[in-house]
């Protein structure tokens, strides 16, 4: 543990939204060259803390030293001026501009005309690649790019104007196992030049595997700082919690006899895309399908609901064969689909909560003449916020303004409130606090006990592995691995999606 | 979340139209009191007639607006087609009856507007450049259909319908009233429509429930031109005149009107009754300035004003939401 001194410290720091307290004279200390992680259930206060230490908010109240000397940013540019470099969840980047002119946004080299000099730009940006171990072309257009190679070229932007303080929110969100390794000893590069790096994650396994010291919020409040080697993950959860989780996948029904298949896919296949993918998933089910990100696993989900329709195969749902050719042919036979990015295609972020529950049942709804009865959405809306417990003050709150959790439930619910004959669930609990997802893997099991089949496409392992009856596995496009949930394992399955020969 | 709860949001849910009717209502008492005239019958038959045309519009404008499009062109469409009715009519060799003249306008108004549907939702191209094109299309169209020259003196049938009244209101201001109150309604209660506001809000999530987004997409527009065509005709049956230049800038009074009225350029939002209430607004400014001691050009900076004041008071209530 370095003992070199305090680089970033922060002293009873306080911020309120309206009514809503989210950080209470918070005390936290960074030191140079550790990496300390945040963690805490949504609505805890950590992207909170981010923010004012970014400079993207100002605090209501306390104090934030540098290197001992009190700073205030009025704005993010200020704090960045000193050294303090953030990467949010939501990436800054401009699509149509190439890597390097993205990287030193704003900070190009220019000529004494103020004119950028392309060559210097190229060749400094690729100065940063090498330190970093990145192999893209700094001329490449950014929209080009795969969202893990968005997510490395955000945090380069971060680097490149060597900050002494990196804060780091959920990076490794849409990244496989392979390019989280990639950023982690990139990562623990940094800590050895003495960069300290404030890492925010919900993903406990990795905290407890990169960082130093963890230190848990809860309510806004700090509950606990401890050293990585003196806490493990049942007491992580004790402590962002408040209570004792145990075995948050829950457990599956007595495995009795499926017989009927619901859904049954063959020979799927789309040029380029995915080929002869075939499985089948019985009432009652869960079936989980791995992969590494770009394996092709949404790509199938969403040819199975007709989004993006295959070009061949067959699908029989109930015994009658279908061939969805958009997501309204799907829903009609009984599907539902739980997109993977609930921001950009699942939800309506300006609409109330109350709309968005109604948007994947709008048919229901009709009276006579195609007249909505408002009465009826608001108390389907109602139950449905009751039953799944989603906090927010009243159904007509904007879905925008929940947390992460909330609004991943509100999603789900929407489609649950269809009852499905088949869930596709893409991502469910990506995002998502321990405490929503040990009640989103309670739907999930709820569901399926009442006859659904859910097909759960996840790059979580331990989800995968805590959830599914049967796992596929994917690579490339092709179905590559079966396994039943007995003889499933983290290896087998990682080995089976990077393609390792035994 | 009990039952009353419900009840009061909901009224409060109004709030949009809540605003705007507020600042009519102000308006018309503020230069009531200042000049005693501007509530008489005649005033407000012509603030009703002015609006008239611009309500008309914006039924259609709104569905658009709420989806998330915009329409440029119905200015132009609404010359063109009462200029192709006209010149159908006025037809030396043969001259089409009224009846038929007028479902050719309309027809025109719907083929622009399903011009526009196709490339917007099918090609993908920005409404703003599409409806931009066609604006300038059917303009330099209405042009070349009528030589440059206006045509006049059709049958007074034809005429019945800008001229006429019904109940002692005048034939523009029943027929506007009752698209508003029929526009809203559906906009408001039909499931149909109601789809709209899903497609404003997120396209891609209404797309992946099922909802039929391109095919709404080109029905908004086909309607738009419609509405606009409409207006046109109405318009050049009240004047008994249609002139290559008419509705010129409509388009923008229609989208200001509108805007002013709750709805938003990123779509989701809206009414028509907003709308309506807005069309209120904007028509009871020319007679206003005719009332004070200030010159009639006043009129586009005192819209422009409006415009500006609505969006920020909405940007400013949404913070505090």
């Amino acid at each position: 543990m370095s003992d070199i001194g305090v680089v970033l410290q922060v002293t009873g720091l306080s911020k309120r939204f309206g009514a809503v307290q989210a950080l209470d004279g918070v005390d936290l200390t960074i030191r140079a060259g550790e990496v300390h992680a945040l963690v805490g259930e949504n609505g805890a206060g950590k992207s909170t803390l981010v923010s004012l230490l970014a400079g993207v908010r100002q605090p209501d109240a306390g104090r934030i030293l540098l290197s001992g000397r009190e700073v205030r940013f009025r704005t993010a540019h200020e704090a960045a001026a000193v050294g303090i470099a953030a990467v949010f969840q939501e990436l800054s980047l401009v699509g149509s501009l190439s890597i390097a002119e993205n990287i030193f946004a704003n900070r190009q080299p220019v000529n004494r005309f103020n004119l950028i000099r392309r060559g210097e730009l190229r060749r400094q940006t690729r100065r940063v690649m090498e330190m970093f171990n990145v192999d893209l072309d700094p001329d490449d257009l950014v929209e080009h790019l795969s969202a893990a190679e968005r997510q490395v070229v955000e945090l380069l932007k971060a680097l490149s104007a060597g900050p002494c303080v990196l804060l780091l929110d959920e990076p490794t969100s849409s990244l496989t196992q392979r390019e989280t390794g990639i950023l982690f000893s990139l990562i623990r590069r940094l800590k050895q030049q003495g960069t300290a790096i404030v890492y925010i994650s919900h993903h406990l396994p990795e905290v407890l595997e990169l960082a130093d010291r963890v230190t848990v919020l809860r309510d806004g409040r700090h509950v606990a700082t401890r050293r990585v080697d003196e806490i493990d993950e049942n007491e992580l959860i004790r402590l962002m919690v408040g209570r004792e989780l145990r075995d948050i996948y829950g457990r599956g029904a007595v495995v009795r006899e499926r017989v009927v298949p619901r859904l049954i896919v063959e020979g799927l296949s789309r040029a380029g895309v995915f080929h002869d993918v075939s499985f089948e998933v019985r009432s009652g089910e869960i079936v989980g399908l791995a992969g590494l990100v770009g394996a092709g696993r949404t790509e199938v989900g969403r040819a199975v609901f007709g989004a993006d329709p295959a070009g061949s195969g067959r699908i029989v749902l109930d015994g009658r064969p279908i061939w969805p050719r958009r997501p309204q042919d799907a829903i009609r036979a009984g599907m539902a689909y739980v997109t993977e990015d609930r921001r950009e295609q699942g939800l309506y972020l300006r609409h109330s909560v109350r709309d968005n529950l109604a948007a994947p049942r709008l048919e229901r709804f009709r009276h006579r003449f195609g007249w909505i009865r408002d009465d009826r959405v608001d108390q389907y809306a109602e139950a449905i916020c009751r039953r799944f417990r989603v906090v927010t003050p009243d159904i007509f709150q904007i879905v925008g303004r929940l947390s992460g959790g909330n609004q991943q439930k509100v999603l789900l619910a929407g489609w649950v409130g269809i009852e499905p004959r088949v869930l596709i669930a893409d991502e469910p609990t990506r995002g998502v606090d321990v405490g929503a997802r040990t009640e989103i893997y309670g739907y999930l099991r709820d569901l399926a006990a009442s006859g659904t089949a859910v097909l759960l496409i996840s790059s979580d392992l331990q989800e995968i592995l805590g959830m599914s009856d049967r796992i596929l596995v994917m690579r490339g496009g092709r179905l590559v691995a079966r396994f039943d949930r007995r003889e499933a394992t983290e290896d087998g399955i990682i080995a089976a999606a990077l393609g390792a020969n035994r | 979340m009990s039952p009353m709860t419900v009840g009061w949001f909901r009224r409060i849910s109004r709030l949009a139209e809540l605003r705007i009717l507020l600042v009519v209502v102000a308006f018309g008492l503020v230069m009531w009191v200042y000049e005693p005239r501007f509530l008489k019958p005649d005033t407000i038959n012509t603030i009703l007639l002015y609006l008239s045309c611009y309500a008309i519009i914006a039924c259609g404008m709104t569905l658009l607006l709420v989806s998330g499009g915009f329409d440029l062109s119905v200015g132009s469409v609404s010359a063109l087609a009462a200029m192709v009715a006209a010149v159908c009519m006025k037809n030396p060799a043969v001259p089409l009856a009224w009846p038929l003249a007028v479902l050719v306008g309309l027809a025109v108004g719907a083929g622009v507007g399903l011009i526009n549907g196709l490339i917007v939702a099918r090609l993908g191209i920005n409404p703003f450049i599409t409806t931009l094109g066609t604006m300038l299309l059917c303009r330099g169209l209405t042009y070349i259909v009528s030589g440059g020259v206006g045509r006049s003196g059709f049958a007074p049938q034809f005429c019945w319908l800008g001229q006429g009244m019904i109940g002692g209101v005048q034939m523009p201001i029943v027929i506007s009233l009752a698209l508003v109150v029929l526009g809203d309604l559906l906009l408001r209660k039909s499931r149909f429509f109601r789809q709209n506001y899903y497609i404003g809000g997120n396209e891609q999530a209404a797309w992946l429930n099922g909802i039929a987004v391109n095919r709404i997409k080109v029905l908004n527009y086909a309607v738009s031109g419609t509405m606009a065509a409409l207006a046109g005709l109405i318009f050049c049956s009240r004047l008994n005149a249609a002139t290559p230049n008419a509705g010129d800038g409509d388009e923008l009074k229609v989208i200001t009107a509108v805007i002013v009225g709750g709805a938003s350029l990123a779509g989701g939002k809206g009414t028509v009754l907003g709308a309506f209430l807005g069309c209120l607004l904007l028509a009871m400014i020319r007679p206003a300035i005719s009332f004070l001691p200030i010159e009639d050009h006043w009129e586009k900076a005192v819209v422009g004003a409006i415009l500006l004041v609505a969006v920020m008071l909405d940007r400013l209530g949404r913070r505090e939401g």
